[in-house]
């Protein structure tokens, strides 16, 4: 079922001098999708309202200042836009050496491309440059959280909290540099108000939130998505009926994922639909 | 909302410091002891989040730092999750969320104070109280730049109590609580305290105080801060009466035709501002006074503030006069506590009188004004980051558009204006536009190695070199820091002090901040305290401002040790995706003093 919309009047954008129509309301990136261009995301969430924290995907805004979010700054009539301009690429190579030498990037889906890509080289700034690095926190049996992976996306605590989950069980703690997702005074997760849902895993950009069993497979070097094929389903607890995603190596399911495009879940699931299939 | 809390009991003294700004609970459903009564019925929560930061004030500055149990018990009383209230009381640097020293001495590290010793006096202190963290630590810029090196004591009870120590020495620092409070006014003992000891008079930063001719600077040091009647006998609320003949539009397009632009360092027109606001269909609007003075070398409106508090409440009636609005919020940095004490005094004096409330002056307008205390983040000073501190979040700045007179406070149409600014209102309405316009004030914060530093007022047009030869410069001036940390250096001293002026040479005006430099003061530290005090206050949103604060301060610290032309070009394309590509101010001018001064100082050469 495709829920229909109320019909929106359409505004020209130019991106990179090609005109493109898109409706009121849609973003600069709706318009450089529209117009077949790749701009880099990492903060974006398809099911959540941009943060525009990353700044990967920063476009030049022609008679603006600085550059703009092309994730969540809305399309106006005659903007002009451009994507591939030198000051844009130029801070999305910035951006990226930045979050590649603070941040461990080896499980972030395009980071590699990207890298490459702009010509990024995070090594400059030196062996001696502060990172992120800590420990992974493994203290439940359902996921892990490896904050030196963590980017501070805000995606998982805006899941958690008042855009699905209503659970806030985590949020941003500290300042700058030292920022952290932190559940209340640092507790442990099983002692935090964590419903396991497992919503913050599904938009984590980068892994710095994923399975056990994931982790587990990746610290033992059986990891391997090649060799994995994903269904989809329907949940079999409840009458909801919400779509599964398993995904599946070895005949063994090793996570489970929701599409985003289900009208009904957005690609959000309770614990039982991604943590219990144990009986399968 | 499903909220679930951990069953951390706050202390009495806890509770009772969390009650004395909520009230008692009204039941077990918000923090209350539950009785069967609680039982038979469901409550419904009602949201009360924008008293977060005031309850939190409440634990730290009755007990010094905030517990678990009262972290919780102001969770349940306000229906905040747990883990967002954390998130929020770990932004401010005011607050500890481990236990501490009741007394603790915030030691000024920034640039005034380390222009004038800053750092002897803190390996003084070191020597006398051991490592920061515990009973002292360092603080960023404490607004006392005038009487530097400066330090603050603030100490936890009932009542809070502040001492000054400005010029600080170690030695009286040192004292044990006891004997520094000693000499405190009674907090029983009746009558307003608008006093903090170790704080000094008018004349001490206010060189000018007592000469004619001055507009903003008139009242500091004739009259007494705590009397409405002086404040009144020196033509005081005439603006008010002169704003309530013209209405609500005449008010603006004076306003408008003044040509005043917004004193806090981005120079926008405030007239366009308040007409932007007042056209604006969404009700309420809002008027947020944005006190929040913290860039380093800034000490302006904490001058006005403590010598003027009536002007500032004046002012801010007039504009929500002029803007429709009914309520608006003083947000004040927390290291101000004579100002504090004294605006306070001012808004229930105001509202004593009939100035503030309701039907004002009879002309059935109705007003209020809300004090609210930072706790120690420079951010908070931005206009939109102002507005999740105030109603109970992070103070991180939001993404614009949508803009405050849009979307501010609250989601409602706002208008935030900087102390310096909404003062000037006064003798625009008291004179008119055109003859305001033909001598407009303008404050700077003087300081490091002058004479006689402090608060100057001059009218647009004068030259750097005038205002220092008012202040006299001691030794070979080297450099002038124009603007604050997010300025930038100048050696030409015939640059006009106005916007265009400054504009033209590469600089700003910004906060009318004048630091002025000679030659014994270690540039290249003066430069390390800046990419610091950045990095300090960088809130962690967004990447460019986050990460590359840190990769400045690291490059900066091999620079000192060794020039590379690596590292150089590093700074440079950092520094340049800060400015581009980061959400807010902050980390859009964090290079550009480290950038003047490696271009027009030649540091690293």
């Amino acid at each position: 079922m495709i829920p229909l919309q109320p019909p929106r009047r359409l505004i020209d954008v130019q991106i990179d001098g090609e005109t493109v129509r898109v409706p009121e309301g849609a973003t600069i990136l709706d318009a450089c999708r529209a117009a077949g261009k790749d701009v880099p995301t990492l903060c974006y969430g398809d099911t959540l309202t941009p943060k525009n924290a990353c700044r990967v995907c920063v476009v030049e805004v022609e008679g603006a200042r600085t550059l703009a979010p092309a994730c969540s700054r809305k399309a106006e009539a005659g903007m002009k836009v451009g994507t591939g301009t030198e000051r844009a690429r130029h801070s999305r190579k910035v951006v990226l050496e930045l979050l590649g030498s603070s941040v461990d990037l080896s499980t972030t889906p395009r980071a590699a491309e990207w890298t490459a890509e702009y010509g990024a080289d995070p090594a400059r700034f030196g062996a001696d440059a502060a990172t992120v690095a800590q420990p992974a926190k493994v203290d439940n049996d359902l996921y892990v959280r490896d904050y030196s992976k963590c980017i501070l996306c805000y995606k998982c605590v805006d899941a958690c909290g008042d855009q699905w989950q209503n659970t806030f069980a985590i949020a941003v703690a500290g300042r700058g540099f030292d920022a952290t997702i932190s559940t209340e005074f640092d507790a442990p997760l099983t002692d935090s108000a964590c419903v396991y849902c497992g919503n913050c895993v599904e938009v984590c950009p980068t892994g710095a939130l994923s399975f056990r069993t994931e982790f587990d497979m990746r610290a033992e070097g059986t990891w391997d998505e090649s060799r994995q094929s994903e269904t989809t389903t329907v949940c079999s607890y409840c009458g909801v009926g919400c779509n599964l995603t398993l995904h599946v190596q070895d005949n063994k399911i090793v996570k489970v994922t929701s599409p985003h495009d289900n009208p009904v879940t957005k690609g959000n699931l309770c614990v039982k639909g991604r943590f219990g299939y144990g009986y399968v | 909302m499903d909220i679930r809390f951990r069953d951390a009991e706050p202390s009495e003294e806890e509770r009772a410091a969390v009650d004395a700004v909520l009230g008692p609970p009204a039941s077990g459903w918000e923090g209350g002891a539950r009785s069967a009564a609680d039982l038979r019925f469901a409550a419904r929560s009602e949201p009360r989040r924008d008293l977060l930061l005031p309850a939190l004030h409440a634990v730290n500055d009755r007990v010094g730092w905030i517990s678990e149990g009262a972290l919780d018990y102001v969770c349940r009383r306000l229906t905040v999750p747990p883990a967002e209230a954390y998130g929020v009381a770990t932004f401010y640097s005011l607050f500890s969320l481990s236990p501490r020293p009741k007394r603790v001495l915030h030691v000024c590290t920034d640039l005034a104070c380390q222009a004038k010793g800053g750092q002897r006096l803190r390996d003084q202190v070191e020597q006398r109280l051991g490592p920061p963290g515990g009973s002292w630590q360092e603080s960023p810029c404490l607004g006392l730049c005038e009487r530097a090196p400066a330090a603050l004591a603030l100490e936890a009870g009932r009542p809070p109590r502040a001492e000054v120590y400005a010029p600080a020495d170690a030695d009286e620092m040192a004292r044990t609580p006891a004997d520094a409070v000693a000499g405190a006014p009674s907090p029983d003992g009746g009558g307003p305290h608008l006093d903090v000891p170790g704080d000094a008079p008018a004349v001490a930063a206010v060189p000018q105080a007592g000469q004619d001719g001055l507009v903003l600077l008139r009242r500091a040091g004739r009259v007494d801060p705590g009397s409405l009647d002086d404040y009144r006998a020196t033509g005081g609320y005439l603006a008010l009466r002169r704003a309530f003949e013209l209405g609500p539009a005449g008010v603006i397009r004076e306003v408008l035709d003044s040509g005043l632009v917004g004193r806090g360092g981005a120079a926008f027109p405030t007239g366009r501002k308040w007409d932007a606001t007042a056209r604006q269909p969404d009700h309420p609007h809002y008027l947020v006074c944005n006190a929040d003075e913290s860039e380093p070398g800034t000490f302006k409106d904490r001058v006005l503030m403590e010598n003027d508090p009536y002007a500032l409440v004046e002012a801010m009636t007039v504009a929500a006069y002029a803007t429709g609005c009914p309520k608006g919020y003083l947000y004040l940095r927390g290291e101000y506590p004579r100002a504090a004490a004294r605006l306070r005094h001012a808004i229930a004096t105001a509202r004593a009188r009939g100035l503030l409330g309701t039907d004002i002056l009879g002309k059935g307008f109705s007003f209020d004004i809300e004090l609210r205390l930072g706790a120690g983040a420079y951010l908070c000073g931005e206009e939109t980051a102002i507005f999740n501190s105030i109603e109970g979040y992070r103070g991180e700045p939001r993404s614009k558009p949508p803009f405050p007179v849009e979307k501010g406070l609250f989601g409602k149409p706002t208008v935030v204006n900087n102390v310096e600014t909404l003062v000037n209102v006064l003798p625009i309405l008291e004179r008119g536009a055109p003859v305001y316009a033909e001598a407009e004030p303008k404050l700077f914060c003087v300081s490091g190695a002058v004479e006689r530093p402090g608060v100057y007022e001059l009218t647009f047009g004068a030259t750097l070199r005038e205002l220092l030869e008012l202040a006299g410069t001691t030794g070979t001036p080297r450099a002038v820091l124009l603007g604050g940390a997010a300025g930038a250096f100048v050696t030409d001293l015939d640059i006009p002090l106005t916007f265009e002026g400054t504009r033209n040479a590469g600089a700003t005006l910004g906060s009318g901040v004048v630091l002025v430099l000679d030659d014994t003061v270690d540039l290249k530290r003066l430069i390390l305290r800046i990419a610091a005090f950045f990095r300090d206050e960088s809130c962690g949103q967004c990447v460019p401002c986050r990460v590359g604060t840190v990769r400045q301060e690291e490059a900066l610290h091999r620079l000192s040790r060794r020039v590379s032309h690596e590292d150089l070009l590093l700074l440079r394309e950092v520094g340049r995706t800060m400015r581009d590509a980061s959400i807010c101010g902050l980390g859009q001018t964090a290079w550009n003093a480290v950038e003047s001064a490696i271009d027009r100082l030649g540091v690293y050469e």
